[in-house]
């Protein structure tokens, strides 16, 4: 039910003296402008990124992916760790939209588009690893199920590798209408505005002839909260079954049986991170300090050092595992591979420990947590950190596998593979920046939705309330239409 | 679909809106629809629709998603063409609940998404009659349709006593039409002139 009053003591969610007609003004209006230089600057350096990106893409269909430096038992490099990266960057935008719609956490209006944009975003980028890495591209549709004349010859379904293109292709697809559906009441706002006779038209199409009427918006709340119940597991079995790909073999450092959870919080730890660094720019060049607050950062930096934690909890039960197992090769990949700073691949696992699970713990300090410089630097380190931590999970657990004889080479990626990961920062970026351009970055509907409750200027009007006595209170609230 | 002739009442407030729709529904007053900026909770209970049953037709895309993966999956690897894996078990149903939920998930979700569309007939190229501009930005547009009894100086005086801020008399197509938002007529408006 709708909350008619929200305690003082509450922070207010959107800031200044704003009305329905401001918050339009507000958030629109960078649609509506020309973009800053900065934007071009921004935008120029992704789509060269981009363009170098699909060179290397391009060389790697020419010449096959042996121009990587991959070898005889690292078979897979930095394509995986950037894939699991780019997935687990991609849950917090269903996240914050599904898990903290259905509990009820009103500060997630004022991230939640961006965020799912980004989700978008970077799922797509963490699809081209796979894709790319199949070598013969134009083989790719054999993953698909379907009535062949080789045989017919079925894909494998008990294959978590099968597993995984269902639930990234589930993922994108339930993500993108998640997103669209909470899009087309933004996008009717913009096409009523609009004052040139392209964008009308654009806006137009691209609003579906959204009305606003309300026997819409009640079948649009039924479809965002089933959506939302629907993406809550969802969310938590894409990264499940991403760590299935290592957690159902036997390779000693993968064959965990807490990869599931450890890696959906790695996934909300490092999303998180990403959605701060790109809060921080948005509310700095959009102006939309009153609508992503203080109290909506330090509310990510939280679920941070939280995820953070567990995260640390995990790598400490993997290292006691490893030895309380007596297992020789797990405590090898653990003790040595891993956690023996002088071994080859030593410096990735500290480097691991330091930026996941030591430096978050500074947003124990609410200081901190309200500190911009400190969260936008944070969320870099931390999204460093867990790109060394799939690093760390693929390249020590396979660089000496069970043949001496064959650990020799020092992996090493070769120009083509950073092209590679250079070139869906670029994808990403480049979607990110026409995203901004041309799309409401916050939620213009839902922020009128809490304005009432919980706009600054709203608040001050409750304080009679403050005062009730309980059961005036009660009353009244069990009375409100 | 005809066209019709609506009153129309704009409130810039919600407060002001709710007992407004109690009274012109008490008053005996069609209303066609109230057109809001955002969800306004409560209003379709006061206007007296029923609740939305959408969340069923999930159910039942969900469902069908589940038995097309279980159906699909046993049949290829049990009966059409069974493989071997490891010497496990033609029939894995542990092995098969991945990709299960995950087609439940994605039926149910895109089963919806169309489902909603089509109950609220919007679609790329679908243009309606907005009776206001300002009702996706900061008014609550009311919107009453006129029967040949009704008064429409009464109802537009009705609507003022009860907080509207601003109202007036349109004539207007209810349905939906392909059309462009940046051009104003209606694209069958001069066919129905031929014929007449």
């Amino acid at each position: 039910m709708h909350l008619k009053y929200e305690s003082q003591l509450r922070e207010p969610l959107v800031s200044g003296n704003k009305t329905y007609h401001q918050v339009t003004e507000d958030i629109i209006r960078p649609i509506e402008a020309k973009p800053s230089r900065l934007w071009y600057i921004g935008f120029y350096i992704a789509v060269a990124l981009l363009c170098f990106g699909i060179y290397s893409i391009y060389r790697d269909v020419t010449y096959g992916i042996g121009q990587w430096n991959l070898n005889k038992t690292i078979g897979w490099g930095w394509d995986i760790t950037n894939f699991v990266w780019w997935v687990g960057i991609g849950h917090a935008g269903t996240l914050i939209s599904a898990i903290l719609l259905l509990f009820r956490q009103g500060w997630r209006t004022g991230v939640n588009r961006a965020a799912e944009a980004m989700t978008i975003f970077a799922v797509m980028c963490a699809g081209q690893f796979p894709i790319w890495h199949m070598g013969r591209v134009w083989m790719a549709f054999f993953v698909l199920p379907y009535p062949n004349t080789r045989g017919p010859l079925w894909v494998n379904f008990n294959s978590p590798l099968l597993w995984d293109v269902f639930a990234i292709s589930t993922y994108f697809t339930v993500s993108l209408l998640f997103w669209y559906s909470g899009l087309l009441p933004d996008l009717a706002t913009v096409r009523d505005r609009a004052f040139t006779k392209l964008r009308k038209r654009l806006y137009g199409i691209a609003s579906f002839g959204w009305s606003g009427s309300t026997k819409h918006w009640q079948r649009h709340e039924s479809l965002s909260l089933v959506l939302a119940g629907l993406s809550t597991p969802l969310v938590l079995s894409v990264h499940t079954i991403v760590s299935f790909d290592f957690a159902t073999s036997v390779v000693p450092g993968w064959h965990t049986t807490i990869f599931p959870p450890y890696f959906v919080a790695g996934a909300i730890f490092s999303g998180f991170a990403m959605v701060q660094t790109l809060m921080v720019i948005i509310r700095k060049v959009f102006e939309m300090e009153d609508y992503i607050t203080m109290g909506h950062i330090e509310a990510m930096n939280k679920v941070i050092v939280l995820t953070g934690s567990i995260v640390g909890i995990a790598y400490l039960t993997e290292l006691f595992m490893g030895w309380y197992s007596q297992n020789k090769y797990e405590g090898y990949t653990f003790w040595y591979s891993r956690a023996y700073l002088f071994s080859p691949y030593g410096w990735s696992y500290w480097g691991m420990m330091a930026c996941n699970v030591l430096s978050p713990q500074i947003f124990w300090f609410r200081k901190m947590r309200r500190n911009l410089f400190v969260t936008f630097f944070m969320s870099i380190i931390v999204n460093i950190g867990m790109w060394f931590e799939r690093f760390v999970i693929i390249v020590t657990s396979l660089y000496r596998d069970y043949l001496p004889s064959s650990w020799s080479v020092y992996y090493s990626p070769s120009i083509w593979e950073i092209g590679f990961y250079a070139g869906t920062f670029g994808l990403f970026f480049t979607c990110f920046f026409l995203f901004a351009k041309y799309f409401p970055v916050i939620a213009v509907a839902e922020i009128k939705y809490v304005l009432k409750t919980s706009g600054e200027s709203f608040k001050d009007n409750m304080g009679h309330i403050e005062a009730e006595s309980l059961e005036t209170f009660v009353h009244e609230q069990a009375h409100a239409h | 679909m005809a066209k019709k002739k609506f009153v129309v009442g704009c409130f810039d407030d919600e407060a002001v809106l709710f007992p407004a729709v109690k009274k012109v529904r008490s008053a005996g007053y069609k209303i066609h629809d109230v057109y809001t900026p955002f969800a306004v909770h409560g209003l379709d209970h006061a206007m007296g629709l029923r609740e939305t049953s959408l969340h069923t037709a999930g159910f039942i895309y969900g469902i069908t998603g589940t038995s097309t993966a279980l159906g699909c999956i046993s049949w290829i690897l049990a009966k059409d063409w069974p493989l071997n894996f490891g010497g496990k078990p033609h029939f894995a149903l542990p092995a098969w609940i991945p990709i299960t939920f995950e087609l439940t998930v994605l039926f149910a979700a895109v089963g919806m998404v169309l489902t909603f569309c089509y109950l609220c007939q919007i679609a790329p190229f679908v243009k309606k009659h907005h009776f206001h501009a300002r009702a996706t930005d900061d008014l609550f547009v009311m919107v009453i349709e006129c029967t040949e009894k009704t008064n429409v100086d009464d109802l537009k005086s009705f609507l003022s006593n009860n907080g509207a801020i601003e109202t007036d008399v349109q004539i207007a197509e209810a349905g939906w039409w392909l059309g462009r938002y940046d051009q104003d007529e209606l694209p069958f408006e001069n066919k129905q002139t031929v014929a007449a």
